[in-house]
């Protein structure tokens, strides 16, 4: 077992899968040198310029290079630095790499990742460069969504995306780059699809994805102290979507919390709420709550973004009123 | 894949700047009476951005800080000839280019700490300074977004035949990306009276911008491509700027449609106030160290006769103010958390549903 942050768990992933397979090549903006967020240090000093490519900043040409590489064979593992990025380069995205193979009627695959900084974790990068946008990805049929809470999970799950042979974004989030734990030594992998109970408990559902799932450990300690065991759920990838996992938590519990990061309007957690309205309606005892970031653009000042942020005490206090030890509800 | 391939595209060697490209520079003795005041200006700028790099290193800034160090030449130049009711616009980098044309640094600095009195009410931060009061139509911070978003404002001239021009400001880096050249073609296709200033500080982030562009010139020599003439200044005399700029302004407004000026210049330190910059050779920092804006303008005028106690007071007062400035500004209580949900639409709520 190796002591990893979750840069040092993305860039050892990297390595890894390169090692083991030549068609991995990386490209993205200041990846040669390691990346702003320091997720690509070493790679190209071990796999030298031909595996390591930096760019320009030119987000339509990555994705599209990227594109004609998984094509002809490579399996690239795309750097867009900040997913809001995602926006400048969303024909890409959105109309190219997830449709190719079903339109040509299965002739060509797309084993291609796309990967970067996501999200707001309350650093002040404000609106157009704080956002999680995991939703934007999956209103697109054709993408498969990973969003790693852990450094063992930014390891795992990127190698399963790297041999995934569909396109995977991968949805890192900036707050949780310098956060430590022990990894495994051996090869690791993490299967996409399959989410993790991280706390069991019998009185309430907690699902949760990425910085959510520290937030709702967090909050379920505290719950504890109020008497209220909450199961936490890390979804780990949102497509494919666990559901199976969801839903026998519920049977369990009766209660469903989903506590997204991104802002309500659309969330994934609406899919989440209504998967559950339909599949789990006699299990539920309550209305389903969400729990979700502001329905307003990320604001910079620290007394602003903490109002929109989702936070342990809002959803301490959701899953209270829930419970009926709160009359009001912030969901 | 060949290695040669890979080694064209992104260089290993050493970070090319050319040494001194064909740069027209201009003795920097003055000939403009308006250089003592250029350099008052130049100076607050430098005592500012000095102020907010400190202030971010004492951990009181919350999110990134792009400083304008070293840049200080071209927001001056250009904005002094600019009329009042023209317009701007520019990058993440943008405090200076606010500042330069009038907005008050109480309230910028206030943005910056996250306090109430913040000119984009704290929802902004340092990364969106924007003063439409002052004809500073925003910071934006993906990088090309705001090309085409100053095609708009020329154009909404032409249309209103208002005379007013728009100079809009990016970095180097910014011409790789598609809306670059998508706003270029545009503005020169529609003849439209904006004056695109390409600030060369020689990197994009951390890598040399001549390892991502296959000619010397990441804008100059685009220029051709678009009709355009191939205009290099001198971005760190503020006299050329002043000149260069001031004749693509007056083409503009005169109906000659678009210029693209390419600027040569060098940021004092790294790409955001958390970068040490340690990728760049020392005796090319060293090199541009030199030709430090503020260091030439100061030559020069001290060799015109000006006496040198009197540039040390203008800094003096420039590094006075804004300590004055940072008291008052951190007194100012934090933004109300309530207005978080204040603005998004025009009836100044956020609700999507009923
Ligand atoms: C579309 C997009 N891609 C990448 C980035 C990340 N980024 C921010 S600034 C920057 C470098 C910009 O370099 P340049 O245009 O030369 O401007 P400078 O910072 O040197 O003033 C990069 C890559 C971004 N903000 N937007
Ligand atoms: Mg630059």
């Amino acid at each position: 077992m190796a002591e990893l942050t979750y840069r040092q768990a993305i860039a050892a992933a990297l390595a890894q899968e390169m090692a083991r397979d030549e068609r991995v090549v990386l490209l993205g903006e200041d990846v040669a040198s390691g990346g702003v967020f320091k997720t690509t240090t070493g790679l190209r000093e071990r796999f030298g310029p031909d595996r390591v490519w930096n760019t320009p900043i030119s987000e339509q040409a990555i994705a599209g290079a990227a594109m004609g590489a998984a094509m002809a064979g490579l399996r690239p593992v795309a750097e867009i630095m900040f997913s809001d990025f995602y926006a400048t380069c969303w024909d890409q995205v959105a109309n190219e790499i997830p449709k190719v193979r079903y339109m040509t009627g299965g002739q060509l695959s797309m084993p291609l990742v796309l990967r970067g900084a996501n999200g707001s974790g309350g650093l002040g990068f404000g609106s157009q460069h704080g956002q999680s946008v995991e939703n934007w990805a999956m209103c697109v049929p054709g993408i498969k969504i990973a969003s790693p809470a852990t450094p063992a999970e930014a390891f795992g799950l990127l190698a399963a995306a790297i041999r995934d042979n569909d396109p995977v974004i991968v949805f890192e989030h900036k707050a949780l780059y310098s956060r430590k734990e022990q990894c495994p030594d051996d090869e690791h992998v993490i299967p996409l699809g399959r989410a993790a109970v991280v706390r069991p408990g019998r009185d309430c559902t907690l699902v949760a994805l990425s910085i959510t799932v520290g937030i709702c450990l967090a909050a379920a300690d505290e719950l504890a102290t109020h008497g209220i065991e909450a199961e936490v759920i890390d979804l780990r990838t949102l497509v494919p979507l666990d559901a199976a996992a969801v839903l026998a938590s519920v049977a369990r519990t009766s209660r469903l919390v989903v506590v997204e990061e991104n802002p309500g309007q659309l969330g994934w957690g609406a899919s989440i709420a209504a998967i559950a309205a339909q599949e789990a309606f006699y299990d539920l005892t309550a209305p389903v709550i969400r729990i979700s970031g502001g329905n307003v653009p990320l604001p910079v000042a620290a007394s602003l973004e903490a109002e929109v942020d989702v936070s342990v005490p809002r959803v301490v206090a959701g899953v209270r009123a829930l419970l009926g030890q709160l009359r009001q509800s912030t969901g | 894949m060949s290695h040669e391939a890979a080694s064209a595209s992104d260089g290993a060697g050493p970070p090319g700047v050319p040494s001194d490209p064909d740069v027209p520079s201009d003795p920097d003795v003055p000939s403009d009476p308006d250089v003592p005041d250029l350099y008052a200006r130049m100076s607050y700028l430098r005592a500012f951005e000095e102020r907010a790099d400190s202030l971010y290193r004492q951990g009181m800034i919350h999110g990134p800080v792009h400083l304008g160090l070293g840049h200080e030449a071209i927001a001056i130049g250009a904005a002094s000839v600019l009329r009042h009711d023209d317009y701007s616009i520019g990058t993440y980098r943008g405090h200076a280019h606010a500042l330069a044309r009038g907005a008050p640094p109480e309230a910028v600095l206030a943005e910056l700490l996250g306090r109430a009195g913040g000119i984009c009410a704290g929802k902004g931060g340092s990364m969106h300074i924007t003063s439409t009061e002052h004809g500073y139509y925003g910071s934006y911070a993906i990088v090309g977004a705001h090309l085409p978003i100053a095609c708009g404002l020329a154009w909404a001239a032409r249309i209103r035949h208002t005379s007013q021009v728009t100079a809009c400001f990016f970095g180097d880096g910014a011409t790789n990306i598609g809306a670059f050249h998508e706003a270029v073609n545009l503005a020169a296709v529609w003849r439209l009276p904006v004056v695109f200033v390409c600030e060369n500080n020689w990197y994009m982030e951390y890598t040399p911008i001549a390892d991502v562009i296959p000619v010397a010139l990441p804008a100059a020599d685009r220029a051709a491509a678009y009709g355009l003439d191939r205009i290099i200044v001198d971005g760190n005399d503020v006299q050329a700027v002043r000149r260069v700029v001031g004749s693509a302004v007056a083409a503009a407004r005169g109906g000659q449609g678009p210029s693209l000026i390419e600027a040569h210049t060098y940021r004092l330190k790294g790409h955001s106030a958390a970068d040490g910059g340690a990728y760049r050779p020392a005796d090319e920092v060293a090199r541009w160290r030199e030709r430090d804006p503020l260091l030439r303008t100061r030559k020069g005028l001290l060799q015109a006769g000006l006496p040198a106690a009197a540039l040390d007071e203008i800094d003096r007062q420039a590094r006075d103010d804004l300590i004055a400035m940072t008291e008052r500004v951190l007194a100012q209580p934090a933004p109300d958390p309530a207005t978080a949900w204040t603005d998004v639409w025009d009836d100044g709520g956020w609700q999507w549903r009923n």
